[in-house]
């Protein structure tokens, strides 16, 4: 509780400090409830949001025999043999596949349009915002069911291929949204240098902008990968005879979802926690290191 | 790939005359492989579903369907489903103001009282967002369970008398919209947080050196000021969770009693083949949604969601 006080102090210091006004009056008591009322609420909320997650780690370590749903122990069995489970460990394989494949074909063309939308004005800008803000805008079983219509009248057999082309198309936007934002936020005296220096317009754009774009790309990739990876509603729609792990754990559903299919979500999500921690403890201690430069 | 093509495009700065026309070919350039994409796998198929939609079944071929401008298909989709799209639209609604009034004070939280503290406030949204690393469907499965008769809470709650001995959670419309409205918590929390992050505090300040009350400073400077967040976490809340089938398929959170329109599309889509019915449902969701959508952007003053 202290910590949060401590939040408060810091917070009117800063404001204060900021105005350079004389410190705040002091709050009425009732206030003081409030203090702690809200990070108390906070971290019920945080530890609400995690029960399911929790959950389904603990659950991958169950002793199940059929179905997993009432504890029976705890085992390292499902995590070993992961794949003795028919289906599940070719099911994470082709979500790998898909998401790796959508993830490239939208992270190009979404860049390309980023890169277009921040740089350049022409004449049909507001429809091709349009036609980017729709798809994020169209609820997933609208796309499914239209891109099931589509491939159907074209006769086109439903499998990995259009699943990976329903997938692009989706994340498509979202790479858009996540790159203009950094190409918005660039310098663009860091690229007049580089012209000042004769930098040829590819040695500008490789060594100067794509640098200094990447992690903006990189992050929507990354969404992009989690988006493809997690996505169902698109997908089953879509899929064929083709198992993705959503659509997998979604057919066990019926019967009793593997443990299996447990290990391997978890694996997943420590996994992406892991990166994510680490970008975050890279991004602070760079801003830290600029913000000394900069004083 | 046609990124050397953007390299081209820095040319025209340096050279900046005449160079307007080369600059125009260029956007060309970067923008026609995305949007020709686009047009392909986003417009096609949805006009493909309203050609859909107005298809009847073949009188020579059974399980076949001919395109007979068949406006029919929607009053008899409407007819027959109108309970699901309107129970659709009441459990989004419902969830969304629900993860509203949750996150709010989260995310005001984490964008203002932690803002001295980046440390702590960037491990704590890692916490928010946490959810999105796992799969959507073991999270509500992980609910179904935790829900079920056997679980602490339906246990809890008849001990307590809320619940009768006859009654359950799983498979009710309140297990429907609370695995809504936990399932999209995190997409109302993130806008919700980039708009309080960014909170001019000394305009509150303002409102209480104006005499202003905790609660009229809230109502008045607070909550005008986030509305940007509102509006598009409302939006990201409100649009998947109207089409969502998941939570309320009776696999996971739902019955017989909480069937919602996504549901009704793909059994009509997928198992029955009446695809028609299935692209005629779809595309009143979508347009239902877009008109919902663009009033409330309109009404809500912030149309630059672009």
């Amino acid at each position: 509780m202290s910590g949060q006080n401590q939040a408060g102090l810091v917070l009117g210091q800063e404001t204060g400090a900021e105005l350079g006004e004389p410190p705040r009056r002091p709050r009425r008591w009732g206030l003081g409830a409030g203090r702690w009322l809200l990070p108390a609420y906070c971290a019920l909320a945080l530890a609400f949001l995690l029960v399911p997650i929790v959950y389904t780690i603990a659950f991958s370590f169950n002793d199940s025999v059929r179905t997993n749903i009432a504890w029976r122990g705890f085992t390292l069995d499902n995590w070993l043999n992961v794949c003795d489970e028919p289906g599940v460990c070719e099911a994470f394989g082709n979500s790998l596949l898909i998401g790796v494949v959508a993830t490239g074909i939208a992270t190009v063309l979404g860049t390309m349009i980023a890169l277009a939308l921040a740089r350049y004005r022409f004449r049909f800008r507001s429809g091709t915002n349009l036609l980017l803000f729709l798809p994020m805008a169209t609820p997933e079983v609208v796309i499914g069911a239209g891109l099931a219509a589509q491939f159907l009248t074209a006769g086109v057999p439903k499998g990995i291929g259009t699943i990976i082309v329903a997938h692009a198309m989706f994340c498509l936007s979202f790479v858009v949204v996540t790159v203009k934002a950094r190409v918005a936020s660039l310098d663009p005296a860091l690229e007049d240098a580089g012209r000042d220096l004769y930098g040829s317009p590819g040695q500008v754009f490789w060594r100067v902008t794509f640098p200094l774009l990447l992690p903006g790309i990189l992050a929507a990739a990354l969404l992009s990968f989690s988006l493809s990876f997690d996505d169902f509603i698109i997908t089953y729609f879509n899929s064929g005879p083709v198992n993705t792990l959503p659509t997998y754990i979604y057919t066990a559903a019926t019967r009793g979802i593997p443990a299996e299919a447990n290990v391997l979500s978890s694996a997943v999500f420590l996994l992406a926690i892991a990166v994510v921690l680490i970008g975050q403890v890279g991004a602070q201690a760079r801003r830290k290191r600029l913000g000394i430069a900069t004083r | 790939m046609a990124l050397p093509a953007f390299a081209g495009a820095s040319a025209p700065a340096t050279g900046r005359g005449g160079a307007a026309r080369r600059s125009g070919r260029v956007a060309l350039l970067l923008l026609l492989p995305g949007i020709a994409y686009l047009l392909l796998f986003f417009l096609a198929p949805l006009l493909s579903l309203v050609m859909t939609s107005l298809q009847s079944p073949s009188e020579t071929v059974f399980g076949q369907y001919d395109f007979t401008f068949n406006w029919a298909n929607y009053l008899q989709v409407v007819g027959q489903y109108g309970e699901q799209i309107g129970r659709s639209f009441l459990y989004a609604l419902l969830a969304t103001v629900f993860a509203l009034l949750f996150s709010y004070p989260l995310a005001y939280f984490l964008g203002v009282n932690l803002r001295g503290r980046p440390i702590l406030q960037s491990l704590l949204l890692v916490l928010v967002v946490a959810p999105f690393f796992i799969s959507f469907l073991l999270r509500t499965a992980a609910w179904k369970q935790i829900l079920s008769d056997e679980g602490l809470v339906v246990s809890t709650l008849k001990a307590l008398a809320l619940l009768g001995p006859q009654d359950h959670l799983t498979g009710t419309p309140i297990a429907v919209v609370f695995g809504l409205t936990y399932n999209f918590i995190p997409f109302m929390c993130l806008p919700l947080f980039t708009t309080l992050e960014r909170l001019d505090l000394r305009v509150v300040e303002a409102g209480r050196d104006l005499y202003g009350g905790p609660f009229t400073t809230f109502r008045t400077v607070t909550l005008p000021l986030s509305m940007p967040g509102i509006v598009s976490g409302t939006l990201l809340t409100f649009i998947p969770a109207a089409g969502d089938y998941v939570n309320a398929s009776s696999q996971f959170l739902g019955g017989t009693s909480s069937t919602m329109v996504g549901n009704v599309i793909q059994s009509n889509f997928l198992v029955q083949l009446n695809y028609p019915a299935a692209a005629a449902l779809s595309i009143l969701l979508m347009a239902t949604i877009l008109v919902i959508v663009g009033v409330y952007v309109r009404r809500s003053g912030t149309e630059d969601l672009l």
